[in-house]
């Protein structure tokens, strides 16, 4: 993680106003910073999304593929994160720097996606056993202001969302081989069904009390983070994984208090995307007439 | 207890040149490689380069004029110290008789430990004790307040806090904008009457802090910290209030000095302390201090 430096007396001042709920820019402890979002601005992906929140910038692209499922799992599609940390976001990125945190980033996908429950990977099939999508997700981390798993994830399933894969019909040739035939129509293409992606919650723990969305200064004072991964499945959310950040352990009262809450926002943050989803296709419609991309 | 969320659609998102656009004269904005006017009769200044006969700009700014000397200010750019500034600075690294500060500028700078006021009189040898003291008095990461001294060859600079108005600071936020919208004043030390102190530095690190009282300021050679104490939550209010007010002047590019804090302060009071975090509610605030300065100056 970036390092952020702070003095003994900074700290103080953060850790009080926790424990008053009341934070250095005047959030409770539930509290999120606004989000900025837009998809499909990077016109040669198959999906792309862009997500920012407050000093936290992602942006994410889906590449798409033709391989040959895994054998012990002939039904199903492949997944592939990366995760790139620009050396613009922080200095410390420039060569391997940053590697470490793209590690811990795409373990904690890959985590909260492994369930067949949590990411239907059925829909990525083509020809059970013989042909399956197989879909790159290239996450790259512009800056970062503290929250990179929730910034991470949400912007993910953005792109997910957005994410356009031809439609492929298959023909039988002699001995019981297939040829795919890939439509010509660009605007001829199926969707990846988003409703059971995961979403992962970082629930930090600062002095006694627990909060989400920590900034880059709240990250530095928190000893010990807990990523929840929460899935939405039939409007129930589920827990699809977690894993601990951070040097410090956790009271069993404690870590029931994070899943609860993580859970709870994981619920409330998987709406508000749909939502914002669904509102931003149906403004732009299926040609998009214009990017709004970096600038203004 | 409610979750506030929000995201916004980029379709949506908030032109910022729309408020530039109000004000009526706008200056004129060189980009890197741009022809300034021909060498003949010129000398050319910061931010400027020689090529085919012509002086360029080698910065994005607005161009200076000063007699025959042409020079072009940066929009954006670390901070360039002058002497007599007053700044607020980070200690990176503790060496010998000296700190090395961040002070927002291309080099760290240099703070002497016989240019700080040691506890327990004013005029007295720095002993091989006060060398080994100094992680005592200020260690990495602590904040400071201090004020530019000497400028190096190589540009960097070398602080002092010999006056009991400088020193470490205690509990507050530091916010950090550019540094050319702090605008260079007499007082950059402010009591404001909503009930929170500012320390404007000029190299754009600003400090907000619960205003103290009058005895206990300065006390003990500016290292006391108030580690134990609680500030209230109505303090608390005020500082994150003027924190989310300061950072909307610089996300609309208006300058920052005491009166235009007050004005954004006053008008932020229609919204919640969190909702300043918008870009709807940054605008408006940018958009009403933009006003009332402007009928301010007529």
């Amino acid at each position: 993680m970036a390092y952020v430096a702070l003095s003994e007396a900074e700290k103080t001042y953060i850790l009080h106003g926790v424990e008053d709920d009341f934070r250095c820019d005047g959030r409770s402890r539930r509290d999120y910073r606004p989000m900025d979002l837009e998809t499909g601005l990077v016109s040669n992906a198959s999906g792309s999304a862009r997500l920012r929140l407050a000093n936290t910038d992602i942006l994410v692209g889906v590449k798409t593929e033709i391989d040959v499922p895994n054998p012990l799992t002939p039904e199903f599609g492949k997944l592939e994160f990366f995760v790139d940390c620009s050396a613009n976001a922080t200095p410390e990125f420039e060569g391997r720097g940053g590697s470490d945190l793209a590690q811990e980033l795409i373990l904690s996908l890959q985590n909260a996606y492994e369930s067949p429950l949590a990411f239907n990977y059925r829909t990525l099939c083509l020809i059970p056993g013989q042909q399956c999508w197989k879909l790159y997700i290239d996450i790259l981390i512009l800056e970062c202001g503290g929250n990179l798993h929730d910034a991470v994830s949400l912007a993910a399933k953005a792109a997910l969302f957005n994410t356009k894969l031809p439609r492929v019909t298959a023909t039988m040739l002699d001995a019981g081989i297939t040829d795919l035939i890939i439509s010509d129509n660009p605007y001829d293409c199926t969707r990846i069904g988003i409703e059971t992606v995961p979403l992962l919650v970082t629930v930090c723990k600062i002095g006694d009390y627990v909060l989400v969305d920590p900034s880059a200064e709240e990250e530095v004072c928190s000893t010990v983070s807990m990523v929840v991964s929460v899935s939405m499945r039939n409007g129930q959310a589920f827990l699809s994984g977690t894993h601990l950040t951070g040097g410090g352990a956790m009271h069993r009262d404690t870590m029931r208090n994070c899943l609860e809450l993580g859970l709870a926002i994981g619920e409330h943050l998987d709406r508000l995307l749909t939502k914002m989803l669904n509102l931003e296709q149906q403004r732009v419609g299926l040609k998009r007439p214009q990017i709004v991309g970096f600038l203004k | 207890m409610s979750t506030n969320a929000a995201i916004d659609l980029a379709l949506d998102r908030v032109d910022w040149r729309d408020l530039a656009a109000q004000t009526e004269e706008q200056p004129r904005v060189y980009t890197p490689g741009e022809v300034l006017m021909p060498e003949a009769g010129f000398m050319r200044g910061h931010g400027t380069f020689v090529e085919d006969e012509n002086i360029k700009s080698s910065v994005a700014g607005v161009i200076q004029k000063v007699n025959k000397l042409i020079s072009v200010r940066p929009l954006k750019s670390r901070y360039v110290g002058e002497i007599g500034d007053v700044v607020v600075a980070r200690v990176s690294e503790v060496q010998q008789k000296r700190w090395r500060v961040d002070t927002n500028s291309r080099l760290d700078s240099i703070l002497l430990l016989s240019s700080v006021n040691l506890p327990g009189g004013e005029l007295r040898r720095r002993s091989a004790e006060d060398e080994q003291m100094m992680r005592r008095y200020l260690d990495e990461g602590d904040l400071i307040s201090a004020e530019v001294q000497n400028i190096f060859e190589e540009g960097s600079l070398s602080l002092y806090t010999r006056s009991l108005k400088y020193g470490k600071l205690s509990q507050g936020i530091l916010v950090k904008v550019f540094p050319a919208l702090v605008k260079r004043r007499k007082m950059h030390f402010h009591n404001l009457p909503c009930g929170a102190s500012v320390i404007l530095g000029n190299n754009g690190y600003i400090w907000i802090s619960p205003t103290k009282g009058q005895e206990e300021e300065g006390g003990e050679g500016g290292f006391a910290q108030n580690l134990n104490e609680h500030v209230p939550r109505a303090d608390r209010e005020v500082i994150a209030r003027l924190r989310n007010s300061i950072l909307a002047l610089a996300k609309c590019k208006l300058m920052i000095y005491d009166t235009s804090i007050q004005y954004a302060y006053e008008e932020s009071l229609r919204y919640e302390a969190h909702e300043l975090l918008q870009q709807n509610a940054i605008y408006d605030i940018g958009q009403q201090t933009q006003g009332r300065l402007r009928d301010a100056d007529e």
